[in-house]
């Protein structure tokens, strides 16, 4: 853990819409923003931070498809190759009486599997610490943070001139 | 970025709250120790959850021959009292997703406590199949798994296994669903959280840091549930309704059953949502986040989908008579008018009769005439349960085999229980976790707060 840590420096906005004017001061005087928190999905706030859009839902297709799949092969291999009943007369391979578990497999697989890489790729998990901040991003204050572990005093002292250029609340350091 | 905000939109949110004013509100319910109306009512609910345990002891040690079901009527009670808790949980998943999908702003006032009112609601609707079974212990022979029997499996083409599926399925994925969108508000309560219960949401919030990354893949990961959670609770209800539709039994027999039985569930779910909804804001003192217009606007659906479960009644009256088959035809004559012209009759008045009043705006905005209406919907969806198994099963094939159920008190028990169970998990809820969605309300603050929309607004937007 102690290997991992970094010095952080961070300042906190009290409403989205500073935060965000900060953040396009911070990206035309090229600071490198280590993270945003905030605490509700901001909106607007991905194209000017560059985030890419999440992938995740193409890896919701995946699961999908993987569980419609796994669903109908099953069901069609027990009741034509390891032990076929006849039911009223009917084929041994009955696809429309597959169609509602299929369907019901495509979903389970696609939202546990969406569910466990969102929580994987975020690094949570019960029991994991939060590396927070400040008790207050989680209520009503909106954070930049600078990562200032190898910075030089300069550095430090033009980060901090950006966030009093921008309004910013309150400055603060801390290593996480 | 500015947002224009149609004149028409609702204030969602009175009371000029700023975004701290909304988390020391909604938090607090859970940091001060319980009122009084909150112990006198877990306790009510815990005697009726220890009904339930000892009636259900009773009839696993005693045998199901401790039920009023009989040879003819095998589907009573317990069937009746399973769809009807099923119907009960759809709205929290409709509210949660398709209202999402549809971007109807005021979800995030109910949806949070309507999405725990589905997995409490789907708990107790499973205990009666579970029981329903006799021999409990050998419940898990309904999965089908690799086995030293055969190997024997199990029919998948049986509607009651896909019941199994759907609502396994139904109850897993509303789980992920609530308990996502609960995490960055257990954080909220974490981060004010101090000593042994800040080490318990610690666990519970997952290490949740707010990250815009992390709020990215959120909402990516929300949209897609809700995505594949429409289809799902649709079809949950479309799959209850072939246990009967796919039998051969006239009155069951009916292909309009799937969108009726989906349409009853949507229309006794927001019934018991405003029941609880409208207690909840009361006791927790929410009316500030759960307002009118909340109230009204679930109201509204309640009317229409009341007016579409009236259509199909009629349509089915009329396509019995149509259908020029007399077992059909008496089928329906026999549910109307025959022993159980009761429950019919309270049926129609409480589901189709009962919620026009709706259609008037002084009504649906009224708390006293929701609570009330919300409760007589409650009872008249389960009447319609009732009808459509015990009437429809009470005059079969051969009359020499007609007979008449009436439930006994270890069902009335199990039925009382499974609401003292439903409540006792409710309560729990609202005593440890934000009962309305802390970060989406505020998300909304801008564009439905009454300082920024409405006559009175007296903020400008950015």
């Amino acid at each position: 853990m102690a290997s991992n840590s970094k010095k952080v420096l961070f300042g906190l906005y009290n409403d989205e819409e500073d935060l965000k004017s900060a953040i396009k001061v911070a990206n035309d005087g090229h600071l490198d923003i280590m993270d945003v928190y905030t605490p509700f999905p901001v909106h607007g706030l991905d194209p000017v931070l560059g985030l890419k859009e999440s992938r995740l839902h193409y890896l919701g297709f995946i699961y999908g498809a993987t569980g419609a799949t796994f669903g109908f092969l099953t069901m069609s291999w027990i009741f034509t190759r390891d032990w076929p009943i006849m039911f009223g007369g009917k084929p041994y391979w009955s696809v429309p009486a597959f169609i509602p578990i299929t369907f019901e497999m495509t979903v389970l697989f696609a939202a546990w599997g969406m569910t466990i890489t969102f929580y994987t790729i975020c690094g949570m998990w019960p029991g994991v610490k939060a590396k927070t901040l400040d008790d207050r991003i989680t209520d009503d204050k909106f954070c930049v943070a600078f990562d200032v572990t190898d910075a030089s005093e300069g550095d430090v002292d033009h980060l901090k001139g950006f966030f009093s250029k921008t309004n910013a609340a309150e400055v603060n350091v801390k290593t996480i | 970025m500015s947002h224009a905000v149609a004149p028409v939109r609702h204030i969602l949110i009175e009371g000029n709250k700023s975004y701290h004013n909304i988390t020391e509100d909604l938090v607090s319910p859970t940091e001060k120790s319980p009122t009084r109306e909150w112990v006198v009512a877990f306790t009510l609910s815990a005697a009726f959850l220890a009904l339930y345990i000892f009636s259900i002891v009773w009839t696993v040690w005693k045998g199901i021959g401790e039920w009023g079901a009989n040879r003819t009527i095998n589907w009573a009670y317990d069937i009746t009292n399973f769809v009807w808790w099923i119907g009960i949980g759809h709205a929290g998943t409709l509210i949660s997703a398709i209202l999402l999908l549809f971007r109807q702003r005021w979800r995030t006032g109910v949806n949070r406590a309507a999405e725990a009112m589905t997995i409490f609601a789907v708990i107790c609707a499973g205990q009666f199949p579970i029981f329903h079974m006799g021999r409990v212990w050998l419940a898990f022979f309904i999965f089908p798994f690799p086995n030293t029997r055969g190997p024997l499996w199990t029919n998948f083409n049986s509607p009651l296994l896909w019941d199994v599926f759907a609502i396994s399925t139904y109850f897993s994925v509303s789980l992920l669903f609530w308990y996502t969108g609960l995490v960055p508000d257990l954080a909220t309560v974490r981060d004010r959280a101090t000593g042994f219960r800040r080490k318990m949401y610690e666990l519970a919030s997952f290490g949740w840091t707010g990250s815009a990354k992390h709020w990215q893949r959120w909402e990516a990961l929300s949209l897609v549930l809700a995505g594949i959670s429409t289809p799902l609770v649709l079809s949950v209800h479309t799959i209850v309704s072939f246990d009967f539709a796919t039998s051969v039994i006239p009155g069951w027999h009916t292909t309009i059953f799937p969108p009726y039985f989906v349409a009853g569930a949507i229309f006794s779910g927001f019934a018991m949502v405003q029941t609880l909804m409208i207690i909840t804001r009361k006791v927790l003192r929410l009316e500030e986040y759960i307002t009118l217009n909340h109230v009204e606007s679930m109201n509204k659906v309640i009317v229409l989908t009341g007016t579409i479960v009236g259509v199909a009644y009629l349509t089915e009256l009329f396509i019995a008579w149509y259908s020029g088959y007399i077992y059909e035809q008496f089928a329906f004559y026999n549910r109307v008018f025959g022993v159980y012209w009761w429950s019919y009759f309270g049926m129609m008045f409480c589901n189709v009769v009962s919620p026009q009043v709706f259609w008037s705006r002084k009504i649906r905005r009224s708390i006293w005439w929701t609570f009330f209406l919300s409760i007589v919907i409650n009872i008249g969806m389960w009447f319609e349960r009732f009808v459509i198994i015990a009437t429809t099963l009470a005059r079969d094939y051969l009359p020499s085999s007609w007979s008449y159920y009436r439930p006994t008190w270890v069902e009335i028990s199990i039925f009382a229980g499974t609401i003292g169970l439903f409540f006792v998990c409710y309560l729990i809820f609202t005593r440890v976790a934000p009962v309305v969605a802390i970060a989406e309300v505020k998300s909304i603050l801008k564009v439905a707060g009454d300082q920024y929309i409405g006559k009175n607004a007296n903020k400008k937007h950015h």
